[in-house]
């Protein structure tokens, strides 16, 4: 039996949930396997010649009675954004579901999530996941201003909801690495998860460290299969070169060479 | 009913459809999708006596219609997949061919000794080919004094099928394949990628850490395409046909330029279905033009 598929999706929504993310959802036609967070789905972008790969997203979330799944799509270069111009209606082509999980936290953790940019996705899917009463989970959610952040309130039932913005706009002034909930008392967390930019994960990741609390964050190399085959999107770790798409895209800090 | 199997030297293919090495893993990542037994074959991931760690990040490049790399042979060594691999994928319905790389002859020699004692593996691939390596690779595939050396040696420690994977990067590939064929290389694989290079002009940087990588995809077909009937027409050997098949018609187009079996490669990024699909097709265009064999097709065009 397959465990990863091809499948012909319909787009029932595309909405615009601030100038550069979209929110994409997508419908099978048969029912869906299970899909966890941290998990992605190489999409195909038809009706662009110059643009050969898929491109990866993180699932952000699953309705499984209504076959739905939805993806939080930021424009970072030609792909994505001939995907955000996709109508509701048409069809999507997928690879799914592909890469790994993470750590799933026990009952007793208390945890802290921080997502930047379209990493907010795997974030609020964890929360959403995580089985934890919401005092246990913090969300910290960092971008450039109050523009550039995504409306997750209806989260609130999940986690607690925190906010940096580089200009202050939006909760405290700063980088997520600068916020209270981070510098004031880091070792109050037993697990720390992280999705985003390149540099926003390797700060959390040298902090985390030095406080010794778990961490995992959700790597986004650039990838050509998304299935372990073409070995493009390794990345270095204790165990060698290893494939983001299938060792990974979660991975435990310590076994990085950040 | 049409016959799909063809045969390339001594062993037998179910059908022609097979994938490339380096972009089907083991097997094992492909079965995810689908059975392993649609498909006549497998070319394994490029592997070396000793584990290599393959070049820097990033290595790759989406390019116009296709996509360089520059793995530089990521494996983990022949003795790991001896011990760890080959167990899990002996029992496959389907031709295992392992493709072998060296810095020296001697490595080809080591590894195709080693290949020697697997019975599920019934053909080896010599990868003087590879783009992406400092040593060895493409430093024999593209001149014939070198191109002979490895076959030759290889030759002498090797009873069953050996197929040797020529370059594109030379100035007349019928020559290298005529100098294989003349040390005894059963068939020949052409053409491993083509040596390309792509810049970001905003930041004025390469985008492979390398410089330079392969190209592969459709963007290559053509050049690939012709390759394939240039050599089919200049050796006695089979051919097995390679560069940029995306569909069941250009497979056929390479069988047609001559080619007895096709490997599907970068294809497989796109879509992992691809290569089933192309069983069905070729099946269909069999039906189509009332042909009882896919061997009918084999060298089958007409000027």
């Amino acid at each position: 039996m397959p465990k990863k598929f091809v499948k012909e999706f319909n787009v029932i929504e595309n909405s615009a949930l601030n100038a550069t993310n979209f929110l994409i959802k997508v419908q099978s036609d048969t029912e869906l396997p299970e899909i966890k967070p941290g998990q992605f789905v190489n999409i195909e972008i038809k009706e662009a010649e110059e643009i050969f790969l898929r491109r990866p997203f993180s699932v952000f979330e699953v309705d499984y009675e209504n076959d739905v799944i939805s993806m939080i799509v930021k424009i970072l270069g030609r792909g994505s954004r001939k995907l955000t111009e996709i109508k509701a209606g048409s069809k999507l082509s997928m690879v799914y579901p592909l890469g790994k999980t993470f750590t799933y936290p026990s009952a007793d953790d208390k945890i802290l999530l921080i997502g930047g940019g379209s990493g907010v996705a795997p974030m609020l899917f964890l929360a959403k996941e995580s089985g934890l009463p919401v005092e246990n989970v913090d969300i910290l959610l960092g971008a450039r201003s109050k523009e550039d952040h995504i409306n997750v309130d209806d989260y609130k039932k999940y986690a607690s909801l925190h906010y940096a913005s580089e200009d202050g706009s939006l909760g405290e002034k700063g980088f997520v690495t600068q916020h209270s909930v981070f510098t004031d008392n880091l070792n109050s967390y037993t697990k720390i998860y992280a999705c985003g930019p390149d540099g926003m994960m390797r700060a959390i990741a040298k902090e985390a460290k030095a406080a010794n609390v778990f961490c995992e964050v959700s790597l986004e190399n650039l990838m050509a299969c998304g299935f372990g085959v073409c070995l493009c999107c390794i990345e270095p770790t204790n165990k060698g070169n290893q494939c983001v798409c299938t060792d990974g895209p979660v991975f435990n800090i310590n076994d990085l060479k950040w | 009913m049409v016959d799909l199997k063809v045969k390339l030297h001594d062993i037998e293919f179910k059908n022609p459809v097979t994938l490339a090495s380096g972009t089907c893993g083991f097997a094992r990542e492909t079965a995810e999708f689908f059975e392993p037994g649609l498909l006549g074959g497998y070319f394994l991931k490029g592997t070396t006596l000793k584990n290599r760690d393959g070049n820097n990040y990033p290595r790759m490049a989406e390019t116009p219609s296709g996509m360089l790399n520059a793995v530089g042979l990521q494996n983990k060594g022949i003795d790991y997949f001896i011990e760890n691999i080959y167990p899990d994928i002996v029992d496959y319905d389907t031709q295992l061919i392992i493709n072998v790389n060296g810095s020296t002859v001697e490595d080809y020699i080591a590894l195709t000794e080693k290949v020697n004692e697997l019975d599920k593996i019934n053909a080896i691939e010599l990868n003087i080919s590879c783009p992406n390596v400092k040593e060895g690779g493409m430093a024999f595939g593209v001149s014939c004094p070198g191109a002979e050396m490895v076959t030759r040696e290889v030759r002498k420690v090797y009873d069953k099928t050996m197929i040797v994977k020529l370059s594109p990067n030379v100035t007349d590939i019928t020559e290298i394949a005529k100098a294989v064929e003349g040390q005894g290389a059963d068939a020949v694989s052409l053409v491993n990628t083509f040596l390309g290079m792509a810049i970001d002009a905003e930041k004025r940087t390469p985008l492979l850490s390398t410089i330079t990588g392969g190209l592969s995809g459709p963007a290559i077909k053509p050049i690939a395409l012709r390759m394939v009937w240039q050599v089919a027409n200049a050796v006695k050997i089979p051919v097995v046909g390679i560069g940029g098949i995306m569909n069941a018609a250009d497979a056929i187009e390479f069988m047609l330029a001559g080619a007895s079996v096709v490997q599907v490669g970068t294809a497989i990024f796109k879509d992992p279905m691809i290569p089933v699909k192309i069983v069905e097709g070729i099946e269909d265009y069999l039906k189509r033009h009332n042909m009882q064999s896919v061997n009918e097709l084999i060298g089958g065009l007409q000027v």
